[in-house]
C-alpha cells in the first residue's frame, strides 16, 4: 500500500467524436473507502467505469491503480491486480452454474485456470472456496443449478459473487441493485457492507437512501464532469446538485 | 456444514467429467464394427479419421464458439507432413503422426494471431481464406505435392514394428481406431479442465471473460493451435492408413463436410463427431449408390430435420430423451 490513492485518475478524457463524455476527471478512491458515483442518466457513469477498467481507451488522462500508471495496462491484467468490477445489466455464464461461473474465476486467481490437462474435479481448494462463498451468500443449491434458471436476484448476486470470488482490492460495482425490488437490494448492499475494510468500494447507485446507509463519500459526475464530491449530507443540501439531479430522483 | 456444501460441490464436479453411458456405448460399437462389418474396414478407417477431425472442429465451433470454414487445411497439412515424411524415407509411423500433427499445430499457432482478433463474418472470411490459400499453394507447388494427381510412392514401417497396414484395411482400422481414441480421451481431458472452463465461458459471454482476468486472446489462440494439431493428426492417419495423399484432403469440401458431422452428432460433445462422421460418410455410401444425384439432396434434407427439431444432432437428441425419462 502507497501513501496515494488505491484508484486515481488525472485529467482523464474521453470523447466519441465531437462527444464529450468524459472531461477532465481528477478522481480520487481511498484504500477502503465506501464511494457512491451519482449523476443523471447519460452523465458518463458507466463511461467512467470502462475507462477505469480499461474496456475503453481514454482520449487523454491516466488511470492510476495503487499509485502505478494502468492506462496502458489491458482490463484482464488490471483484474489480477485487483481491479475488478460488475455490470450494470447481468453479464453472466447463462448455462454454466454459478458454482462453475466461481471456479472459473477462482481458478484463475490461482493461476490454474489454463491449465488444460488437469482435471477440474480434482482442483479441490478452488472448488471448496467456491462453495463457500455462494453458502456465505445464501445460494444454497442454486449454486448448483443452470444461471437462466436463477430469479432475477440470484443473478445479481452472482454478478457480486463473481467479483469478491477475485479477491479484489478495488471494486467497482455498476448500479449492483438494478432492476431489484427494494427490500433485495437493501440485502445486496449488506453483502457491500460487509466486505473487508481494506477494500476499496466505489458504486454507482440512484437510490440517495442506499447512498447514505452504504456510502462515506459521494462524486457527483454531470455531463462527463465532476460537479461536486463530499460527504452523502453535504451532497443532499447542494443546491446545485438539487437542481440538476436530485429534484428527479428523490422521492421526498 | 461447510463439509457437506464443499462434499456436495466436489460431486457436481465429478459428475459433471464422469463418462456417460452414450460414450462409452459410441466406443464399443466402434470397436465392436471391426468384428461385425469385415468386409467394410476401409470404410471404418475413414469414419474414424473423419471422426477425429471433426472432433477437434467441435473444440473449436462447439466449446470456444468459433466458426471455422477452412479447417481442412491443418487436415491437409497434416497429411503431406505424413506423406512427405514417408516419401523422404521416414517410414516409422508415429513419428510420422506426431510430425503431422505438429506441423499443423504450428500454423495453427501462426493463423490464431488474426482469428483471435476477428468475429462473426469477418472471422468465416478468415478461415475460408485460410484454407483456400493452402488448397491453391498445394495446387500449385507440384514438385512437392504432386498437385492434382496426389502425393504416391510411400510405404510405412509397422507401428511398433508389430502393426502391418495390409491390404484389406485391418491393421488401417486398428491404427486410426487406437489414435482416435487416444486423441478423444486427450481432448475429453481438456474439456474437463480448468482452461476448457473458460472456453466455455468464451462462448458463453464474451465480455464477462475478460472482467474474470482471463485473456479472451490467449485462450482463442491456444485452442485454435491445439484444435489445428488433432485436425492434422487426423490427416496423417489418412495419409498412413492410405499410403497416399489427394489434393482433396485441403479441398473445401473437406472442411464444410467436417462442420456437417459435427451438427449432425451434437455440437459440443466430441463424441457426437464420430456419430456424425458414421452418419455422414454411411450415408452417402448408400445414397449415392442408389442415385449419385439425390445425395446432396437427402443431405440437405437430413440437415434441415436437425435443424429444424432444434434436436441438437443424435447426442442432443439422446440426452433430451434421458433428461425426459429422470423426469418421469
Amino acid at each position: 500500500m502507497s501513501d496515494g490513492y488505491a484508484l486515481e485518475t488525472v485529467g482523464l478524457n474521453r470523447s466519441f467524436g465531437s462527444l464529450h463524455v468524459t472531461r477532465d476527471v481528477n478522481f480520487r478512491l481511498p484504500y477502503g473507502a465506501r464511494h457512491a458515483l451519482i449523476g443523471p442518466n447519460g452523465a458518463g457513469k458507466s463511461t467512467l467505469i470502462n475507462l477505469l477498467t480499461g474496456i475503453l481507451p481514454p482520449s487523454s488522462g491516466s488511470v492510476k491503480l495503487d499509485g502505478a500508471d494502468v492506462t496502458q495496462v489491458p482490463a484482464e491484467r488490471r483484474v489480477r491486480r485487483g481491479l475488478v468490477r460488475t455490470f450494470q445489466i447481468n453479464t453472466l455464464f447463462a448455462d454454466l452454474t454459478p458454482l462453475e461461473s466461481v471456479v472459473m474465476a477462482v481458478s484463475e486467481r490461482d493461476g490454474i485456470g489454463f491449465n488444460p490437462v488437469r482435471s477440474l474435479s480434482g482442483c479441490r481448494s478452488a472448488i471448496a472456496e467456491s462453495a463457500a462463498l455462494l453458502e456465505r451468500l445464501g445460494f444454497g443449491a442454486d449454486a448448483r443449478r443452470r444461471t437462466r434458471e436463477l430469479p432475477y436476484g440470484r443473478q445479481r448476486l452472482l454478478e457480486i459473487a463473481l467479483a469478491l470470488s477475485l479477491n479484489p482490492k478495488v471494486l467497482l460495482l455498476d448500479e449492483p441493485a438494478a432492476g431489484v425490488p427494494t427490500g433485495e437490494s437493501t440485502e445486496i448492499f449488506e453483502v457491500i457492507a460487509a466486505l473487508p475494510s481494506d477494500v476499496a468500494v466505489l458504486f454507482i447507485e440512484h437510490d440517495m437512501e442506499l447512498v447514505a446507509r452504504f456510502a462515506q463519500h459521494v462524486t457527483v459526475l454531470v455531463a462527463g464532469e465532476i460537479m461536486t464530491e463530499g460527504t452523502p449530507a453535504e451532497i443532499g443540501a447542494h443546491p446545485g446538485v438539487r437542481e440538476v439531479y436530485l429534484g428527479e430522483h428523490v422521492h421526498a | 456444514m461447510s463439509a457437506g456444501i464443499a462434499d456436495s460441490a466436489y460431486a457436481f464436479f465429478a459428475a459433471r467429467s464422469r463418462w456417460r453411458i452414450d460414450e462409452i456405448a459410441i466406443w464399443i460399437g466402434a470397436a465392436a464394427s471391426y468384428v461385425l462389418f469385415p468386409e467394410h474396414l476401409l470404410l471404418g478407417s475413414q469414419v474414424l479419421i473423419a471422426g477425429l477431425f471433426a472432433m477437434s472442429l467441435d473444440l473449436l465451433v462447439g466449446y470456444t464458439g468459433i466458426a471455422s470454414l477452412g479447417h481442412a487445411a491443418f487436415f491437409g497439412l497434416g497429411a503431406y507432413t505424413a506423406g512427405l515424411l514417408a516419401t523422404a524415407g521416414w517410414t516409422e509411423p508415429v513419428t510420422g503422426l506426431l510430425a503431422g500433427g505438429a506441423v499443423a499445430g504450428v500454423f495453427g499457432l501462426l493463423c490464431s494471431a488474426i482469428v483471435a482478433r476477428v468475429r462473426g463474418i469477418a472471422l468465416l472470411t478468415v478461415t475460408l481464406g485460410i484454407g483456400l490459400l493452402l488448397f491453391e499453394v498445394a495446387n500449385r507447388w507440384t514438385g512437392l505435392t504432386g498437385g492434382d494427381d496426389g502425393l504416391q510412392g510411400m510405404s510405412f514401417s509397422p507401428v511398433f514394428g508389430v502393426l502391418e497396414f495390409d491390404l484389406i484395411g485391418r491393421g488401417a482400422f486398428i491404427y486410426a481406431f487406437a489414435v482416435t481414441l487416444i486423441c478423444y480421451v486427450l481432448a475429453r481431458r481438456l474439456v474437463n479442465s480448468p482452461f476448457g472452463l473458460q472456453l466455455h465461458g468464451i462462448r458463453g459471454n464474451l465480455r464477462r471473460v475478460p472482467a474474470l482476468g482471463i485473456s479472451v486472446s490467449n485462450r482463442i489462440r491456444a485452442i485454435f493451435a491445439i484444435s489445428a494439431a488433432f485436425a492434422g493428426i487426423a490427416g496423417a492417419v489418412l495419409a498412413q492408413t492410405t499410403q497416399f495423399v489427394a489434393l482433396e484432403v485441403l479441398s473445401f469440401d473437406r472442411s464444410l463436410s467436417a462442420l456437417i458431422m459435427v451438427v449432425l452428432g451434437g455440437v459440443g460433445t466430441l463424441s457426437g463427431g464420430v456419430i456424425g462422421a458414421a452418419l455422414y460418410l454411411i450415408a452417402r455410401d448408400r445414397l449415392s449408390e442408389l442415385s449419385p444425384v439425390y445425395w446432396n439432396f437427402w443431405l440437405g434434407l437430413i440437415l434441415f430435420l436437425v435443424v429444424l427439431s432444434g434436436s441438437g444432432g443424435v447426442l442432443g437428441l439422446v440426452g433430451k430423451l434421458r433428461a425426459a425419462a429422470s423426469r418421469r
